[in-house]
């Protein structure tokens, strides 16, 4: 599947909520089912440090896709985490390069992604896409 | 008098407000309190009635703005009981009340080899200041801890304190924990033995009677927004001969007496301190914020809020897995929370989605947070305009979110 089209999925998904607590249960259940990071990978260099909680992320490049993972210690962090793993895993380094993230904002979760909300994940996106960037230069 | 809930909140707009489509629950007063009417009609009342820059022009509105910036210091003097209004130094807020004494004290009274206390209850406003001027000065920056309750270990004050120490400087009331300090005997502590101290009232001034004199404190600090004033303003007091004998922070306008390129004189108390336009309506903002406040008594106020804070503590300890951070004896009106197994951002997000507006992460108190070996907290902290309905939607609210966490 293409990001848009996981994307769209998503979005569909998140349609079917009636409300916040439907939406926010799903979240807790997918946080709670991400496999996370293992030990060795939640290093000081893969951390990424917000003053309201960590998210650890590690990115590689196997047989010309993008692997990822990563790991959270706030449920619902991890849950939004595991979104993004699902729409950029196993895509290109170009796709995720030019890949126009949407799906956040059409779900209403966009006030988790706000620049001041210091939680990790605007990190987590912009490293998502660095990596496409730099492992695009790789691969080529 | 007792408190009049109902027609408190009536002078409280923002209360009525719905939040993700639920009413407002605002228990994030530690960080900033919410406006009266009185306050922002009065703001309103000058921008659009007599604004115009102050001490400078010699026409009316100019004249009008003057008297109000003078009279809201005259204000801020009788609230904390100073003996001079020229104690009185209006800043941008406490932490650049704190950086003010920090830098122009320091430069004056501390020098190489010598020692400045903090403990390890302020916030970082009360800490970062004086490590500044300590790396500059090669002074040294030495901690009073405290106790596993959250309470200031201040038998070890004595030892601690050196002939090199030159100041203390502690918070009255802790922001993350809500442990109400013991000032005055920390100010006896310290005087005995010549060192200066200032107090961080930012958490205090809101809920107790301060009187500067009686307590004999140097330097004491405090916000404007804290105290149901506007943002943006702030008060230093210090004792005029230490004011005195310390020199400009800040250059520019209104700080000086003659200026020639060879050589400036600085104008006086209070205004040497008060370099460039003074944020004047804000100033007069917090003279009406005060007024609001002494109309409801900060006796009665405190009582109130002792009372919520005793129903709130019950009530949240009947939580299974809930524990509250600081237990200090002397608490004020704030409590900070984990509940076992719920991360305090989740815990944050999911009270927000009921409307509940809660603080969550460090509160700008990392060293109280390391010393608890934890990485933030869930914090609630309740005003005068706060009711046990309010507290009762938080229980509720925490128990809806324990429950979300037990079938995920």
């Amino acid at each position: 599947m293409t990001i848009n089209e996981i994307q769209e999925d998503i979005i569909e998904e998140f349609a079917g909520f009636e409300d916040w607590m439907d939406k926010y249960a799903y979240l807790i259940e997918l946080g709670t089912d991400l496999s996370g990071l293992d030990e060795k990978y939640q290093t000081e260099s893969n951390l990424i440090k917000g003053c309201q909680s960590k998210v650890w992320f590690n990115a590689s490049l196997e047989n010309g896709v993008v692997k990822l993972e990563a790991d959270s210690d706030a449920i619902i962090v991890k849950g939004i985490a595991a979104l993004l793993i699902r729409v950029f895993n196993n895509q290109t380094p170009e796709d995720i390069m030019n890949a126009d993230l949407k799906f956040i904002d059409e779900i209403g979760l966009k006030q988790h992604l706000s620049p001041t909300r210091s939680n990790g994940l605007v990190s987590m996106v912009k490293q998502i896409k660095m990596y496409g960037i730099a492992f695009n230069h790789v691969s080529k | 008098m007792t408190i009049d809930i109902n027609k408190i909140r009536k002078d409280f707009p923002i209360l009525e407000e719905l939040i993700h489509g639920k009413p407002l629950v605002y228990f994030d007063n530690a960080a900033t309190t919410q406006k009266p009417r009185q306050v922002v009609d009065k703001l309103v009342e000058y921008y659009y009635k007599y604004n115009s820059n102050i001490h400078r022009g010699v026409h009316y509105l100019s004249n009008k703005s003057t008297d109000g910036n003078e009279n809201a210091r005259v204000i801020v003097q009788n609230f904390i009981n100073a003996k001079h209004s020229h104690e009185v130094i209006f800043t941008s807020g406490a932490t650049e009340s704190v950086n003010l004494v920090a830098n122009s004290f320091g430069d004056r009274f501390i020098s190489e080899g010598d020692e400045v206390i903090v403990s390890e209850l302020e916030h970082h406003s009360n800490i970062v200041p004086w490590q500044l001027i300590c790396e500059r000065k090669k002074a040294t920056l030495k901690v009073l801890p405290f106790n596993d309750h959250g309470e200031l270990m201040i038998e070890k004050l004595d030892d601690l304190i050196t002939d090199r120490t030159k100041i203390i400087a502690v918070n009255h009331i802790s922001n993350s924990l809500g442990t109400i300090n013991p000032i005055r005997k920390i100010i006896e502590i310290a005087h005995a033995k010549n060192v200066r101290v200032l107090i961080d009232a930012a958490q205090s001034v809101q809920h107790k009677k301060i009187d500067v004199q009686d307590l004999n404190v140097d330097f004491l600090v405090f916000s404007g927004h804290k105290i149901y004033g506007p943002t943006g303003i702030g008060v230093l007091y210090g004792k005029e001969e230490l004011l005195n004998e310390m020199p400009p922070w800040k250059g520019g306008g209104e700080m000086i007496s003659e200026v020639t390129f060879e050589k400036t004189t600085y104008n006086e108390l209070p205004y040497k301190f008060e370099a460039g336009t003074p944020n004047y309506i804000d100033a007069i903002g917090l003279g009406a914020a005060i007024e609001y406040v002494e109309s409801i008594g900060i006796e009665n106020i405190d009582a109130y809020e002792q009372e919520l804070l005793t129903y709130a503590t019950e009530k949240l300890l009947s939580i299974d897995g809930l524990r509250i951070y600081g237990t200090a004896k002397e608490k004020t009106s704030v409590i900070s929370f984990l509940v076992e197994g719920i991360h305090f951002y989740d815990m944050g997000m999911l009270l927000d989605q009921m409307g509940i507006a809660v603080r969550t992460g460090t509160h700008c108190t990392e060293p109280v947070m390391q010393h608890f070996g934890i990485d933030g907290t869930v914090r609630a902290s309740f005003s005068f305009y706060n009711t046990k309905e309010e507290i009762d939607s938080l229980y509720n609210g925490i128990l809806k979110v324990c429950k979300m966490f037990a079938v995920k």
